[in-house]
């Protein structure tokens, strides 16, 4: 793990204050794993002004941060979609952008399993659907076979479709790497900075009112998940409305990580899609999502019913993993639209490209809808410069299936800060936790700094280092300089 | 290779090494992966560690030097990550990876406190829920603002110390709330914060929701009989409700009890692992600081005798105990028969609900072993012991001893 580089090598992160009397060429509003591909594939463009804004003091902190994590292969895809040619793109390329970068991935592979006999029926059809969409690795297996490979699962599995390229990856560190790497090369980022309002022309350039001000910008990338629907219409738009789909999950302590080997899906039927049990890169289960189509863009909570549907399923299909004590519970909302695929055009005239709707699988197709749009902003006459080379950018190991830095002598040798152990129950060191306060696009909160380390993560949620991940949080950048 | 290596310096620790060393049992060392020694109390600037009101910090300070001077040699610091072999431990510190084998392992690794998540608390993800363990660190030792008003969830011993932190870091408490009919604390102590605090107690109370974003802005709260509140607040503090910190007793396969799921033990605080035992809240959380202590000394007895004899029981020999509902669980939960050791006297037991005086029946395929009526009614949440002369009367052929209120 190569620590990540330091502000102050000329890059800018804002949080506050007003923002930069300069006119931008693109603005890339949205800074999830949407708008941080898009604005680093941007950031490939040598003398490209680009700045990349979020209305929260953090990158990745809308539903980005908040999925089930899956790689996906997209066998399941609508064949023909523009989602399944993405999907099936973006899955290729950020399973190799994540091994040049140290983003975990763990390709265990995916079982969907049918509990009866309509779920049974189901599977020569979905085989059929995954060869559709080009993918010729899946294929039916007998209850025996279930059985060998998932010892845990409870009765009454018929079988299985088999879908050995799915894998878990760290959504939070994709996110991070593509604003790191955007960042590094000379794209600016604005933290809490709302767009407000969109103001008509003044020859090209455009003035955006955002919470911080005026921006003033030649084009704009609406990549703002939830809302794109809202900043769609401040520029004129009114081609869809999203509804939030809320997918409640429960996070299983690591000890119970043992229990599964494959990301156990459910079978889609007319019943409904029903929910998954899957290993995470850092060795925990997670058990969800649900699926409760609301209109409050806000209602990231949990409930009750939620949590209490979620472990009911979740004992049908891994018994043992409801005795494991849980370490979160948490809740996503999916950009659902009124129409079956992504949302993506351009506008030449208003010059702006609109990414909308991208509902479960954004973080698979991330690196593809990023190529995807770029081409739309040239083809609209953005005039882009062409793609240079981004220097490779090389993120800190959250994935338990790679070494931590807490388990190399290496390291610690070089610096005994990779050996103190503050967040024990994720074994976070104090370097880990320096590096991220230290890093190109640090984190606001502690909440952002648990996604960078895991710090205050675990089982305990704090008992033991709550109290000091924060003392170290507020000495941030005090802490970095040493 | 040292000859016992004791993981956690809290009390129970401290106390084993410490007889250990005194004992003449070799080379003892104790890791701890805090930066200081003590365990828990350190934190615990309240009294109730021991007469005249000793505090938990000058109660730590006073284990730790007691450990030092018998000879045990203590490191602060060093995190037991995993094991390496039945009696082979993997460890970190800032000198680089140890792997260290040892004669005898003593795992003491104490408890923590159920966060929200694992009590399965809904709503929104504020910052401002916390444990009393992070509340205590947080106003004790890095004097950092907690909030303005607080709810504490729990009404055990350990919410009432939450009060005593709050109220020292200036916040306001809008509520005590416990699911239980009553607390679970002595009466002059719920008394005062009541009367003297004017600290509300919310009983058979839950927390329904956690509202806010950003900050917790308040909780909602649901009756058993079915009304719900709004209490406004900024600060959510969970106290109680506590778990042994077994990761390491997991990742080495030790057999758990299913009522503590802390390690199985015998009255000689052996795991069914051969030279492995377990003491302190790692087996029961949690009992009083002074108790572990006391325990962690005759554990320290019981290493030495296995350092001097070898013996260690088979696991067919030993007969585990069950608790049946309300009872909570059971420690020792092992008894092996024909054990020359007594049973450090006495059992510790948990309900988890209030019984009234019924008495305790303690039965092995459907043989009377024990009937008693208790000294005072059992209390959710706060430990009662028994004796342990049935023990002697145990089968080792027979299945498993049942203990149930009568
Ligand atoms: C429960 C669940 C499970 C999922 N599982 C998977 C999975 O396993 N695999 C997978 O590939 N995908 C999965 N997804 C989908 C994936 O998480 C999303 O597709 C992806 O995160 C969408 O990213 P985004 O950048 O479009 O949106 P977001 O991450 O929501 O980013 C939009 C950003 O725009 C900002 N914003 C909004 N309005 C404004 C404004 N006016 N001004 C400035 N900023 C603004 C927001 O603050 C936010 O940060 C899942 C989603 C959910 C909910
Ligand atoms: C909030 C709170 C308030 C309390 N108030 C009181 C009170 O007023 N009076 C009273 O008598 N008792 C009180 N107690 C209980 C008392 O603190 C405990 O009974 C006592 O500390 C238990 O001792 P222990 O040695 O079993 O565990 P602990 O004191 O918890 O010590 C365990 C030690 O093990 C270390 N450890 C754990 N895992 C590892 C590892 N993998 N590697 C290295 N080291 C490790 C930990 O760092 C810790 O230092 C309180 C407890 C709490 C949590």
């Amino acid at each position: 793990m190569t620590p990540v580089g330091s502000v102050d090598d000329g890059t800018s992160v804002t949080r506050d204050g007003a923002l930069p009397d300069v006119t931008y060429d693109v603005t890339v509003v949205g800074a999830g794993v949407v708008g941080c591909a898009v604005a680093r594939e941007l950031a490939a463009r040598p003398g490209l002004r680009v700045a990349l804004v979020d209305a929260s003091n953090d990158v990745g902190d809308g539903t980005s941060k908040a999925n089930t994590a899956i790689l996906h292969t997209g066998f399941d895809a609508v064949p023909g979609s523009l989602e399944a040619r993405l999907v099936r793109e973006g899955s290729r390329l950020l399973a190799a952008y994540a091994a040049d970068s140290g983003i975990p991935v763990e390709p265990v592979g995916a079982l969907l399993v049918a509990w009866d006999e309509e779920q049974l029926d189901a599977l020569p059809t979905l085989l059929a659907k995954a060869e559709r969409n080009g993918y010729d690795a899946a294929r039916i297996i007998g209850p025996e076979e279930v059985r060998s490979r998932e010892p845990h699962l409870g009765p009454g599995a018929l079988g299985a479709l088999d879908v050995p390229g799915e894998s878990v990856i760290c959504p939070w560190m994709t996110v991070l790497a593509y604003a790191t790497q955007a960042v590094r090369a000379g794209v600016d980022l604005h933290l809490n900075c709302r767009v407000n309002t969109v103001d008509a022309f003044d020859g090209d350039v455009r003035v955006l009112g955002t919470g911080r001000g005026a921006l003033r910008t030649r084009w704009l990338v609406n990549a703002a998940g939830l809302h794109a629907d809202a900043v769609d219409r401040l520029l004129g738009h009114d081609d869809f409305t999203v509804t939030p789909r809320r997918g409640q999950l429960i996070v299983f302590d690591k000890l119970a990580r043992d229990l599964v080997r494959h990301i156990l899906l459910p079978v889609p039927t007319a019943l409904g899609k029903g929910v998954l049990v899957a290993p995470t890169v850092y060795g925990n289960v997670l058990l969800g999502p649900t699926a409760e189509d609301l209109d409050d863009k806000s209602a990231t909570g949990s409930t009750a019913e939620g949590i209490a549907t979620l472990r009911e399923k979740g004992r049908a299909i891994l018994p043992e993993l409801l005795d494991e004590e849980v370490t979160a519970v948490y809740a996503g909302l999916r950009a659902a639209t009124e129409h079956d695929d992504y949302r993506i055009s351009a506008d030449p005239g208003r010059r702006c490209v609109t990414v909308g709707g991208i509902r479960s699988t954004g973080l698979t197709a991330s690196l593809a809808i990023a190529a995807y749009v770029t081409a739309l902003l040239d083809d609209a006459g953005a005039g882009l410069p062409e793609a240079g080379d981004l220097p490779p950018v090389r993120m800190p190991n959250l994935g338990e299936a790679f070494p931590r830095p807490y388990q190399r002598a290496d390291l610690i040798a070089a610096d005994p800060a990779y050996g103190t152990v503050v967040c024990h129950c994720e074994r976070v060191t104090r370097g880990e936790i320096r590096d991220a306060l230290a890093a190109t696009v640090p984190p606001g909160s502690l909440e952002g700094l648990r996604r960078r380390t895991r710090a205050r993560g675990g089982r305990c949620q704090g008992f033991h280092c709550g109290a000091v991940v924060r003392e170290l949080f507020e000495r941030g950048a005090e802490l970095g300089d040493r | 290779m040292v000859d016992v290596l004791v993981v956690g310096a809290g009390p129970a620790g401290l106390a084993a090494a410490a007889v250990l060393a005194a004992l003449g049992a070799g080379e003892v060392e104790v890791l701890d992966r805090e930066p200081r020694a003590g365990g828990t109390p350190r934190h615990c600037h309240h009294g109730g560690f021991g007469p005249l009101g000793l505090e938990g910090p000058g109660f730590a300070e006073r284990w730790v030097r007691t450990a030092e001077r018998s000879g045990a040699a203590l490191r602060t610091g060093v995190t037991v990550t995993d094991w390496a072999g039945p009696l082979t431990l993997d460890t970190t510190s800032p000198h680089g990876l140890e792997r260290i084998t040892a004669r005898a392992v003593v795992l003491a690794t104490g408890a923590r406190e159920r966060p929200r998540a694992a009590r399965l608390v809904p709503g929104t993800r504020p910052a401002g829920v916390l444990t009393t363990g992070e509340l205590l660190r947080a106003v004790h030792v890095h004097r950092q603002h907690v909030g303005t008003r607080a709810v504490v969830v729990g009404a055990e011993s350990v919410g009432f110390a939450a009060l005593d932190a709050l109220r020292l870091a200036g916040v306001d408490v809008a509520a005590l709330v416990t699911e239980h009919p009553r607390h679970q604390t002595s009466p002059a102590r719920a008394l005062d914060a009541r009367l003297r605090r004017g600290v509300p107690l919310l009983t058979g109370a839950t927390v329904a929701d956690i509202l806010g974003r950003g900050r917790v802005s308040g909780v909602r709260l649901t009756h058993r009989d079915g009304r719900t509140a709004h209490v406004p607040c900024d600060t959510v503090v969970f106290t109680g409700d506590f778990v042994p910190e077994h990761e390491l007793a997991r990742r080495g396969g030790l057999l758990l009890d299913p009522g503590t799921k802390g390690p199985a033990t015998d009255g000689a605080f052996r795991t069914d692992r051969r030279g492995v035992f377990a003491v302190g809240n790692l087996l029961h959380a949690v009992e009083p600081a002074r108790a572990v202590a006391r325990e962690g000394a005759a554990a320290g007895a019981a290493v030495r005798r296995y350092l001097a004899e070898g013996d260690w029981p088979s696991a067919s020999a030993s007969v585990p105990l069950r608790v049946a509902a309300p009872l909570a669980w059971i420690a020792p939960n092992l008894v092996t028969p024909d054990e020359p050791l007594p049973y450090g006297g006495r059992f510790a037991l948990r309900t988890a609900e209030f019984v009234g005086r019924a008495p305790l029946v303690i039965t092995q395929d459907g043989r009377t072993l024990h009937h008693a009526r208790l000294p005072r009614p059992p209390v959710p949440n706060r430990p009662f012991h028994i004796g342990g002369d049935w023990a002697a009367r145990v089968r080792a052929d027979g299945g498993p001893v049942r203990i149930a209120f009568g």
